[in-house]
């Protein structure tokens, strides 16, 4: 019952994006359309998965839209033709995967054909040959473990790319410019100032909870790393790009982000240097189950190394390019007024 | 014990849906952007803590309960600093309150000495 | 049938929403959030086709015998952070375009690359 109430919800929201023409309130929807999905993962039963999409789609896409709407203007001109093609063609496509999934098993039936190959295998054996209770981390870190790293890289190369097209050459002068510009605005951010230098250290111990405890709960490597990394981006925003540089470095965090991807590919050269397959954690420790939970700690803490890092390169990249977009603005303003 | 138990939490469990409800009409029915945010502000903290509280009363196990009680005391932290920041944000960008004239004088009066401009719906 | 395959034909109408989105709207933003559109929605289909009346989350427990498949769970965790990278790459793109042409709608940058082209094909005349 309760799905198809979220279900309409999402639909009701989808609809809404397609009308409105203010891009904030676009890139608002967008978190609530994040939210509303990781609700309905939860009464579907994939808690791992509703706390990477609440984690992510409702915290980071929605501040990262937003970023970029402060950068690029706030409005979207209206279209003057009428789109009937666009909808024809929707019409079509919608309409034949309609009658595609005619065809498929109904929701919830315990003997589709989904269910009786592989994943009776993960359920009934997990426990044994691998020892931890959450069977998605131990299917993700362990059964597999190779796609697990491509995933890893995939973001890596994300990282990399946006720091190829947004990175600034920064020049010392600018940085005390604007650190004065910070001090004296602190008196009118007090309230907030206060409760989130309280609430930071709490949300950077429960990032390491979720990263240590994805073994007997929801958790893992992807979801501390991202709940890491916006503990960080919350500083950011409230003290300025130059007092959490002097905090944190920008090299720092990219060695961190390369130290987590080599600390995954070594765990699988290890493995196979101690005479196992790639990624096999039986051989690296004395007994198989150790070995087990040996490989699957070292390779989530790669994981929440590479993320967190990559999550706060692409926020630092892009608030430092708006800095510089808004100086040159400025700039430009001024030498308006002199001429 | 148990009898009062559901009936108790019931009755939380019920003010919470009903204060989060009545957030729902206000932002919906009232005029101005502060009193807007003033009901969602004041009903979606004391809302949520209601449910919580009345889920704390079903709690078997400790554990649960000791996580219950963490988010009910984040929540009373982070949501009336929320709103905080939104009046704030909208006042630092001239968003004038709808008021009686007199107390309209006195908040251009206000909002003058500052040196913000005013007149932004 | 209907209460059987509710949750498939949702999720084709917000596929199609998601790529009407990207098809009909000039604004490179809004075609960004109709691409995470799509994506959210072929992840309900994946959760959902992973359900199983009567299970419970994919968490061993010593009182619960039946549950939910938990390989969609880990196909979809993946693919929701390669759908946040995706994302992330695509807006550094729409900021470099934004600083490029001054404007992030398709018709402006269309027809300032056709101006550009024009201009190159008449001094390539002279």
């Amino acid at each position: 019952m309760i799905n198809i109430v979220l279900l309409t919800l999402l639909v009701v929201v989808a609809i809404a994006i397609i009308r409105m023409k203010d891009l904030f309130a676009v890139a608002m929807l967008s978190g609530i359309y994040g939210l509303l999905s990781a609700s309905f993962f939860v009464v579907m039963d994939a808690v791992d998965v509703a706390f990477t999409e609440a984690a992510v789609g409702a915290g980071i896409s929605t501040l990262l839209l937003l970023v970029v709407i402060s950068m690029t203007g706030r409005s979207e001109n209206s279209t003057r033709h009428k789109p009937l093609l666009a909808l024809l063609i929707v019409a079509i496509t919608g309409g034949l995967l309609i009658y595609g999934t005619l065809d498929m098993p109904y929701f919830g039936a315990a003997d589709a054909p989904i269910h009786s190959h592989v994943a009776p295998r993960y359920i009934n054996d997990s426990m044994q040959e691998i020892g931890i209770p959450n069977i998605v981390t131990s299917v993700l870190a362990s059964y597999r473990a190779f796609d697990t790293f491509g995933e890893v890289v995939v973001i890596f190369t994300a990282g990399i790319g946006v720091l190829a097209l947004l990175s600034v050459v920064r020049r010392p002068e600018d940085s005390d410019n604007i650190a004065s510009i910070n001090d004296s605005m602190h008196e009118q951010h007090l309230v907030v100032r206060i409760v989130t230098k309280m609430l930071i250290p709490f949300i950077l111990l429960f990032a390491l909870y979720v990263q240590f405890h994805g073994d007997y709960g929801p958790g893992g490597g992807f979801q501390a790393g991202v709940i890491f990394a916006s503990a960080i981006i919350l500083y950011v925003m409230l003290f300025g790009l130059n007092t959490a540089r002097k905090v944190i470095n920008q090299t720092f965090i990219q060695l961190i982000a390369a130290t987590g991807v080599l600390l995954y590919g070594c765990v699988g050269i290890a493995s196979l240097l101690n005479g196992g397959n790639f990624f096999d954690y039986n051989v690296l420790a004395n007994d198989p189950i150790a070995g087990q939970h040996l490989g699957i700690l070292l390779i989530e803490w790669g994981v929440g190394c590479t993320v967190a890092s990559v999550m706060l390169i692409i926020f630092f990249s892009f608030a430092a390019r708006r800095e510089v977009q808004q100086k040159n603005e400025n700039q430009h303003d001024k030498n308006q007024e002199l001429l | 014990m148990d009898i009062v138990i559901n009936i108790s939490s019931g009755l939380c469990l019920f003010t919470g849906s009903f204060l989060c409800i009545s957030g729902g009409i206000g932002i919906l029915r009232f005029p101005d952007f502060y009193t807007r945010m003033h009901a969602v502000g004041v009903t979606d903290t004391l809302g949520a803590g209601m449910i919580l509280i009345g889920l704390m009363m079903h709690s078997t196990d400790f554990l649960v309960l000791a996580k219950l009680v963490m988010i009910l005391l984040l929540t009373l932290l982070i949501s009336p600093t929320t709103s905080h920041v939104l009046a704030k944000a909208a006042l630092h960008n001239g968003l004038v309150p709808e008021l009686t004239p007199d107390a309209l004088d006195q908040t251009s009066l206000d909002l003058k000495k500052k040196g913000k401009t005013s007149s932004n719906p | 049938m209907l209460m059987g395959l509710f949750n498939h034909w949702i999720v084709v109408v917000l596929m199609m929403i998601g790529l009407y989105i990207m098809i009909a709207h000039g604004n490179l933003i809004k075609k960004i959030v109709g691409l995470a559109i799509f994506q959210t929605s072929v992840f309900i289909f994946y959760i959902s086709i992973a359900k199983v009346d009567g299970g419970t989350a994919p968490v061993l427990a010593d009182n619960f015998s039946q549950y939910s498949n938990p390989l969609p769970h880990v196909l979809i965790l993946t693919a929701i952070v390669v759908g946040i990278a995706t994302t992330a790459l695509a807006l550094s793109l729409v900021v470099r375009i934004k600083e490029a042409y001054g404007s992030i709608e398709e018709e402006e940058i269309q027809k300032q690359d056709n101006q550009i082209q024009s201009e190159q094909e008449v001094g390539g005349q002279t």
